[in-house]
């Protein structure tokens, strides 16, 4: 019967309709802003910077190495490196960027500067309700506006943060041993004097090494 | 600016009366994005039709030439945007050519997952935008996006973002699939085929579809075959060319599906062979799901910053849901490409335009041309 | 690779090819026909690779086009040359051999790489190439377009953006930049323009030219036909 795929299309329509009165599987929109689906985990959009503790200057994990600003594909990172150094989260005297600009309108979400971000400094946040009328003003952020604190961290990437966190303390028990290995050689370098010095020199090294890998 | 504004009226073939010439687009609904037909029309047939790019070209080629082999993967996204993935992939496989750099089986199988998550949810789209050029304004496209938005969220779960997800890496993938979501997979995946019926039951003995769809747009395979069109067009044209079968690449060799082929070369077949291809990229699917290994999903020895190719050249390419994928590669031992080539199948596919409108009314050349699926993005990169 | 050789040479009276061989583990070795052959033979070599019942090569794939530009190669070349010297008071005839660094100019040349691959038969791919005589006069190459009608768009691209003049092709015109554009992106030594409202990471003095731009804008659009809109942005570009 002509018009017989028709109607039989049209059933398919009714029976969606009707179905979205009962059936939340039928119902697949919401209103937003005022409903909201639950976040995912893994989403990322904008980049921010971790700090530790409670002072954002001083927690900056960031030391301005500046490979972000390198490898970032619209070029949208801006870093000035620091003249003085502070010390980093074992101890160890490292720059920091006096300057950290990212323009979130050049910004495309890739999170390369996340990958290769050696210092578990930099990660993605998902905030993304950012319109704003003041081009520069208002999407141009500076380190003080991209700074955010670990916490937040936990809270948006829960995972992900857990295995970073994990790797981090890793390293800095390694430091620690290697600090206290020092400490302990310098000791016996001061119980005899003419014999040890080499030695001091050859653990200093290594501890280096390690709070940069 | 553009030359023949004054030029004197085309006249008819017999010479009685001149032809009307419109440009169909930038701006036309049905033409997916910004890309213009000059069409010269004789009443309603069309006597000649030429397609004009340009409108989205940003020279992707000459971006990625001028930056590292990283730093061109989340631009490949960009490409066909609306699958990112196929897109990443065949990137990728270029890449590994040309460096030797192994995947693991792990890595493999995902990309398999996801690339056939990304043809189901083309073609999906491209069928609702086919029928939504045809005049159902909204209701299939709506049923195609219920689907599609599903699949998106997976990518999102998976790789952060729904459609620029930039998910893999010379050597395997970023990050790895928790079991947490591979049981999401498995419970969408058992969900399309209900999908796929409903969508057929909406559509396919649609008798305004038929009669506007069949014998409409017929492409010769020998022709097809000659202009380089490939993917579902050359299939519904009934060559059997599937890269996935002859390319040999990713693990695809262990799946059993079939190639489904058109005999009536029309607008109808192409529609059909979308939607049976749904249901082998869901066979795919199921089995790779089922014997998915563990292990790792990077290669160990890969390396994401210093990354230097030895000089050579490589083509990759992958049977990506629009067509033959390929990405052609010359280093010069550099840390960018020497020559970094997008063989686009949605601008190849378009060769063979006028051919298939010529003789047609205008109403056909908007379903014609949606039945090629193009992506402009790709088209004029 | 040598059988697909000598098969041309058998078929094609003529026809010059060499191997050119790929130093990566892709494998993918091509064949490039001699300049002084390719405008003559190319398109029969292409029909015999097409026609061919053992090759098939019925589907052209991919077509690109490649910049060589010239390259200035600095070589130490050791040379030997006949010195007159003053030996113990007698001038002698001495053989020296003195280190000199030449410099040559190895002229560059644009290509066309064609990717074929065979429907019939499900191989490939066979990698053609041809290049011109130079970078700037002589850029003809026979189009492969009436053998294979896919290369048209891409042979029309590398028109548009190398400059490669394809004869033979039957609708030779630019493909993505607009008609009247000039230059060819894609060209290794192509500079571009600087007449854009370039707008990249905003910080010093390109925040401060965006600014004065934005400005400058309004003030256009306030003073009726007055300001002159290009001369806004001047300096460099970041990207490229």
């Amino acid at each position: 019967m002509l018009g017989e795929g028709i109607l039989k299309g049209l059933a398919e329509t009714a029976r969606n309709f009707a179905g979205s009165f009962v059936s939340a599987e039928r119902l697949t929109t919401v209103q937003y802003p005022e409903q909201r689906i639950a976040p995912i985990e893994a989403t990322r959009d904008f980049p921010f910077l971790v700090y530790d503790g409670a002072d954002w200057e001083a927690g900056m994990r960031c030391v301005a190495c500046q490979i972000c600003e390198k490898e970032c594909p619209p070029q949208c990172i801006y870093i000035e490196k620091s003249k003085d150094k502070k010390p980093d989260f074992v101890g160890k005297p490292q720059f920091y960027p006096a300057r950290f600009d990212i323009d979130i309108s050049v910004c495309m979400s890739c999170q390369i500067c996340v990958e290769v971000c050696p210092f578990e400094a930099i990660k993605m946040d998902t905030e993304f309700e950012l319109s704003t009328e003041d081009r520069f003003g208002g999407l141009l952020f500076d380190r003080k506006e991209l700074a955010k604190p670990n916490e937040h961290y936990h809270k948006i990437h829960p995972t992900e943060a857990a295995e970073v966190d994990a790797r981090l303390a890793e390293e800095k028990a390694k430091a620690d041993a290697k600090a206290k290995a020092a400490a302990e050689a310098a000791a016996a370098k001061a119980a005899a004097p003419a014999k040890t010095a080499a030695v001091g020199d050859a653990a200093a090294k290594p501890a280096e090494g390690a709070s940069r890998a | 600016m553009r030359e023949g504004w004054n030029r004197p009226p085309v006249m008819k073939p017999d010479g009685e009366g001149e032809l009307l010439e419109v440009a169909m687009g930038p701006h036309h609904p049905s033409t997916h994005g910004v890309f213009r037909m000059d069409v010269a029309l004789d009443g309603e047939r069309v006597i000649r039709l030429k397609p004009v790019f340009g409108y989205l070209h940003r020279n992707h080629e000459k971006i990625a030439e001028g930056m590292s082999y990283l730093g061109s993967m989340p631009f490949t996204d960009r490409l066909d945007y609306l699958c990112p993935l196929t897109n990443n992939w065949a990137y990728a496989l270029a890449v590994e050519k040309l460096t030797g750099q192994e995947v693991p089986e792990r890595a493999e199988y995902l990309r398999v997952i996801l690339g056939e998550l990304t043809r189901v949810q083309n073609h999906a789209s491209s069928i609702g935008f086919l029928i939504q050029e045809m005049g159902a304004s909204g209701t299939p496209l709506m049923y195609a996006f219920k689907a599609r938005e599903k699949i998106l969220d997976l990518f999102e779960e998976l790789t952060g973002a729904r459609m620029m997800c930039n998910y893999m890496r010379f050597g395997g993938c970023r990050v790895d699939a928790s079991a947490a979501w591979l049981d999401a997979t498995r419970k969408v995946v058992a969900g399309l085929p209900g999908f796929v019926d409903e969508f057929e039951r909406l559509l396919r003995t649609n008798e305004i579809l038929m009669a506007r769809t069949q014998g409409v747009g017929i492409l010769r395979p020998e022709l097809a075959v000659n202009a380089g069109v490939t993917g579902p067009m050359l299939r519904a044209s009934g060559v059997n060319y599937d890269i996935r079968k002859v390319g040999g690449y990713g693990v695809y060799n262990r799946f059993k599906f079939r190639v489904p082929l058109g005999d009536h070369w029309d607008v109808y077949d192409r529609y059909m062979i979308r939607m049976l291809e749904m249901r082998e990229s869901i066979k795919i699917l199921e089995q790779a799901l089922k014997d998915i290994p563990g292990g790792p999903v990077m290669d160990a020895k890969a390396k994401l910053r210093g990354f230097r190719p030895k000089p050579g050249e490589a083509y990759g390419r992958i049977e990506s849901p629009k067509g033959e994928l390929g990405f052609y590669l010359i280093s010069d031992g550099g840390p960018n490409p020497y020559r970094y080539r997008v063989r686009p199948p949605s601008l190849i596919n378009l060769t063979i335009l006028e051919d298939m409108c010529l003789g047609q009314n205008v109403a056909d050349v908007v379903l014609i041309f949606g039945s090629v699926d193009i992506i402009l993005g790709e088209v004029d990169r | 690779m040598e059988e697909i050789k000598a098969a041309i040479e058998a078929a094609v009276p003529g026809a010059g090819v060499e191997i050119v061989v790929n130093p990566s583990v892709s494998g993918q070795h091509s064949l490039r026909l001699r300049p002084g052959d390719s405008v003559s033979g190319a398109v029969a070599v292409a029909k015999f690779l097409r026609d061919d019942p053992e090759l098939a090569l019925d589907f052209l794939s991919n077509v690109t086009g490649v910049d060589w530009p010239d390259k200035e190669i600095a070589e130490k070349v050791k040379v030997t040359r006949t010195v007159t010297k003053t030996v113990e008071g007698v001038e002698q005839a001495v053989e020296e051999t003195v280190e000199e660094t030449r410099k040559r100019v190895e002229p560059g040349c644009l290509e066309a790489v064609y990717h074929l691959f065979s429907v019939a038969k499900g191989h490939g791919p066979v990698v053609l190439r041809i290049k011109t005589e130079n970078r700037t006069d002589q850029v003809e190459l026979p189009s492969l377009t009436p053998v294979w009608r896919s290369a048209e768009f891409q042979e029309r691209e590398i028109f548009d953006l190398y400059g490669i003049v394809f004869t033979g092709h039957p609708d030779l015109r630019r493909l993505l930049m607009w008609e009247g554009f000039k230059d060819h992106p894609m060209r290794r030594d192509y500079v571009e323009p600087d007449d854009f409202e370039y707008e990249p990471t905003a910080h010093d003095e390109v925040l401060k030219r965006a600014m004065a731009h934005q400005a400058k804008q309004k003030a256009a659009e306030t003073v009726a036909g007055a300001a002159d809109a290009g001369a806004g942005a001047e300096g460099t570009g970041v990207g490229a």
